[in-house]
């Protein structure tokens, strides 16, 4: 019944968006991508588009993790089959007025009560393992399904403790977050484990919004031909992300580099090491995907707003600043 | 004009039958009536209709184990996705649609699970109505104005034919006109295109005209559009030389037969609905949610003090007790077990589950109640902004709600309804201009009613009222001292008793005596407003609220 999603690669413009997403794929350790902007600007696109466009991974069949070897399985899955198959990497959605339940697991209250068993009946964030989790409307999202997450995406494992059940399993999952910033602010703690933020608007140029009409609707009445060409272009991508991810561990930072990084932030006045670290990790995809080996300062230039304007000690009203002050900053700083 | 919209909305449920899916569905906001029904009779799709209750648990939107059928029959019973079979939903009451429900249809709709929705609006209020997110991927607006019985069939042979239209210039034409029209959703000329497209098969043609076009644009545009365009002399230059340049086909300048844009702009314009072009819904400004304002329920099933259990159903939205499940369900064990002597372990029913429930503390709203006076902002309207800009700061750490209420001049406004939305309250309150009279009763009053339709909701009100104490005007709007100050009186403690917790600043040049007595008749702490000192005043508010 599901349609295939509209492929990323023919998403027009919003660069800062692609590019954010595909960073995460290079090294996810990067900590996810927040978008906000207004609605019909291709977020939701953008995100069902990236399942198809990552890489596969080999997971042993059955497992509710998605678990690498039969070793790496939970003892409550009962996994008996060493075999592994290859899956899309997961991107599952995390739907807001989700509960607590649903999303971090819980006593699978079925079996126990018709066979008297106590099973653990996994949650959203088992499936999310090693892949993404997608909440649109992140900013309206219950308070305490943010602290949930919170405590997940820091520690990467997922502890549940309820009705008699004690349970643990890894989730590490990259947060894909989107929303529409009219509806409401995201809390402070939750914006800043986002690694990356864009903000996505509608295209002013008017060539370019007829480009994504015309090519949402050759997607709709042409799709043979439209795929052909497009799940080409995806493929180059997916490529590209994999020499990326090969190259990764064998970029030098110069030690002028990691200067220019803490002067920038210290500049900007963001809040603990996480700024730095995002930055460096970011840039440093950055340069893999495009297939240098050297990371230079076009590189931070480049990566430093989307990696920073989320972090600033900023003044939760400023309508729009943040971005500005990040750029600004840059400039003055690595002149 | 009245006949237009029945004729429109009545084209639109035909064109929406003809392409459910590709269309998104239709809004129509009607009040329950025999109208309303003799216009979703002429709604005749080639998939069933069927109701999407908006308390639809999630087992039964997606599919699911039904715990009750499993219980009471002892073998797995799973119910099917609403989505299951291709039908088109028909979702009552619309405007009451919970955010997290239209989050879930919207990812539904994403992902082509749905075959188009028909949402059932009947919102009074312009607050009320069907969540944006549905809302905005559904083709349709229809709101069909005074009353027609007969409503007409629809229409197919009297539209003239028109010229051809190339997809390209369709495609060319509606995106322009969307962004002449301050639509910036991009799913707006997508969903004309497919319109166009509908109406030249409702005509019985295989091609595109420019009266499919006009249709399209009349039909999708108006309820999105922000702005209306310039009169045509301003616009001669602007939009349509532009294009062909920033357009890489060349097709479009030879091809004369694309419609006259003047005549799409008009038939757009003629379609605009009332509050548009009386400057309700100003240009450049989103629409505010209904969902962030919502207050939350006391009684939660997830957080907060636990309260005693309660026998329920399992739907997926609320945790089960299990340990009151098991001891409801004891008792009964050997009565049963005489009934179904086969079946081993414990027998338990569905009358047996007990869920659990937990009190929570609701949310606090802040209702900002701001002198916009002349006097008020001759001596230090602007400190006070930025000792209220201050308090919001605090008001987003603590994750509060905020209304700004101005008053000024005859009367006072709600400038903003309840929201978590600080970019808005700012922007709100940047505009507002001081000058006039000081109707402080009138300013009272609104955060009464705000403060009572708020707790309705759920929220925690507290008024917050800014002013220099000088009120002149009374309830009725006259310039009367005496009476004015009685009015004040007399509405504050309207306010006292309705239990609102309050907090006056006073914010002119020496301390008033009328307002201190305003704070008795509050029951409500008194801060001056230090001169020049916006920081101390957050933190004297903050103490006065927390104390």
């Amino acid at each position: 019944m599901t349609k295939t999603p509209f492929p990323f690669s023919a998403i027009v413009g919003q660069e800062d968006m692609k590019q954010a997403m595909i960073l995460t794929a290079v090294d996810p350790g990067i900590g996810g991508v927040l978008v906000f902007g207004d609605r019909g600007t291709g977020k939701s696109t953008a995100v069902r588009a990236l399942a198809a466009l990552l890489p596969p991974i080999t997971a042993v069949q059955g497992c509710p993790i998605n678990a690498e070897t039969h070793d790496a399985c939970p003892d409550w899955a009962n996994i008996e089959t060493k075999k592994t198959h290859k899956i899309p990497t997961p991107v599952i959605d995390l739907p807001l007025g989700a509960t607590e339940d649903r999303v971090v697991g819980a006593l699978d209250i079925e079996r126990a009560l018709t066979r008297g068993e106590k099973a653990f009946e996994p949650g959203l964030l088992a499936r999310a393992n090693r892949g993404y989790l997608y909440i649109d409307e992140v900013n309206l999202l219950e308070d305490h399904i943010v602290d949930l997450l919170l405590d997940v995406a820091q520690s990467g494992e997922n502890v549940v403790e309820r009705e008699g059940l004690s349970i643990r399993h890894p989730a590490r999952f990259v947060l894909v977050g989107s929303g529409n910033p009219e509806e409401g602010e995201l809390r402070p703690q939750l914006l800043d484990r986002f690694g990356l933020s864009v903000e996505v608007r509608s295209p002013n140029d008017v060539a370019e919004r007829i480009e994504v009409i015309k090519r949402r609707d050759a997607f709709e009445s042409d799709f043979d031909t439209f795929m052909a060409h497009y799940t080409k272009e995806d493929a180059k991508i997916r490529r590209k992300i994999l020499a990326a991810r090969k190259l990764l561990p064998q970029i030098e930072t110069p030690d002028d580099i990691l200067h220019d990084c803490a002067e920038l932030c210290i500049a900007l006045g963001s809040d603990g090491l996480r700024g730095e670290l995002t930055l460096l990790r970011a840039a440093r995809a950055l340069a893999a995907y495009g297939k240098k080996t050297t990371l230079t300062r076009q590189h931070l230039k480049q990566i430093a707003p989307i990696a920073l304007s989320h972090r600033l000690r900023r003044d939760p009203l400023d309508e729009a600043g943040s971005t500005t002050r990040v750029t600004r900053t840059v400039d003055a700083v690595l002149a | 004009m009245t006949t237009d919209t029945w004729h429109n909305a009545a084209l639109a449920l035909k064109l929406l039958a003809l392409d459910p899916q590709g269309l998104g569905g239709a809004v129509i906001r009607m009040r329950a009536s025999p109208d309303r029904d003799a216009l979703l009779a002429g709604f005749t799709p080639a998939l069933p209709i069927r109701k999407l209750p908006i308390t639809i648990p999630d087992d039964q939107l997606f599919g699911g184990i039904d715990l009750t059928a499993t219980l009471s029959s002892a073998q797995l019973i799973e119910n099917k996705s609403f989505f299951n079979d291709p039908v088109i939903a028909q979702i009552p009451m619309a405007e009451r649609c919970p955010p997290a429900l239209a989050a879930k249809l919207a990812q539904a709709a994403d992902q082509s699970l749905t075959q188009g929705f028909l949402l059932i609006d009947e919102g009074i209020e312009p607050d009320e109505r069907a969540p944006d997110p549905l809302a905005d991927r559904c083709a349709f607006h229809l709101a069909p104005e005074g009353r027609n019985p007969l409503v007409p069939a629809g229409t197919n042979s009297s539209v003239p034919a028109g010229t051809l239209v190339k997809t390209a210039d369709a495609i060319l034409q509606l995106t322009l006109l969307a962004t002449r029209f301050g639509i910036t959703s991009l799913r707006a000329p997508t969903l004309a295109l497919r319109t166009a497209r509908a109406h030249a098969q409702l005509m019985g043609r295989d091609h595109l005209t420019d009266t499919d076009l006009e249709i399209a644009a009349t039909l999708v545009y108006p309820h999105r559009a922000t702005l209306i365009p310039e009169d045509p002399e301003d616009r001669q230059s602007p939009p349509p030389p532009r294009e062909s340049e920033d357009c890489p086909r060349g097709d479009t300048q030879e091809n004369d037969a694309i419609p006259d844009a003047d005549m799409l702009v008009d038939a757009v314009k003629s379609a605009l609905p009332p509050d548009l072009l009386n400057g309700l819904v100003p240009a450049g400004t989103t629409r505010k949610s209904g969902g962030a304002g919502a207050g939350q329920k006391r009684t939660s099933n997830r957080r907060g003090r636990p309260l005693p259990s309660r026998p329920g159903r399992l739907d997926g939205t609320s945790r089960i007790d299990l340990i009151s499940t098991l001891r409801a369900a004891a008792p009964w064990q050997p009565l049963r077990r005489q009934q179904q002597p086969d079946r081993r372990g414990l027998l338990i029913r569905p009358s047996d589950i007990r869920l659990k429930r937990y009190a929570e503390q609701s949310d606090r709203l802040l209702i900002f109640a701001v002198d916009a006076s002349g006097s008020a902002a001759m001596s230090r309207l602007n400190e006070a902004k930025g000792a209220i800009e201050l308090l919001l700061a605090d008001a987003y750490a603590s994750r509060d709600h905020v209304a700004l209420i101005a008053f000024r001049g005859t009367e006072a406004e709600t400038l903003l309804p309840p929201t978590r939305s600080l970019v808005q309250t700012k922007r709100r309150l940047s505009a507002l201009p001081g000058g006039g009279g000081t109707p402080l009763a009138s300013g009272l009053q609104h955060a009464l009613l705000l403060a009572q339709q708020s707790k309705g909701k759920g929220l925690t009100p507290t008024v917050i009222l800014i002013t220099d104490g000088r009120a002149n005007i009374a309830l009725d709007g006259t310039a009367n001292r005496a009476q004015a100050a009685d009015d004040a009186t007399a509405m504050a403690t309207a306010l006292r008793a309705s239990k609102t917790a309050a907090l006056v600043i006073d914010m002119s040049n020496r301390p008033q005596r009328a307002l201190q007595d305003l704070s008795h008749a509050l029951d409500a702490p008194y801060v001056a407003l230090p001169r020049a000192d916006a920081q101390r005043l957050s933190g004297a508010v903050t103490s006065a609220l927390d104390g």
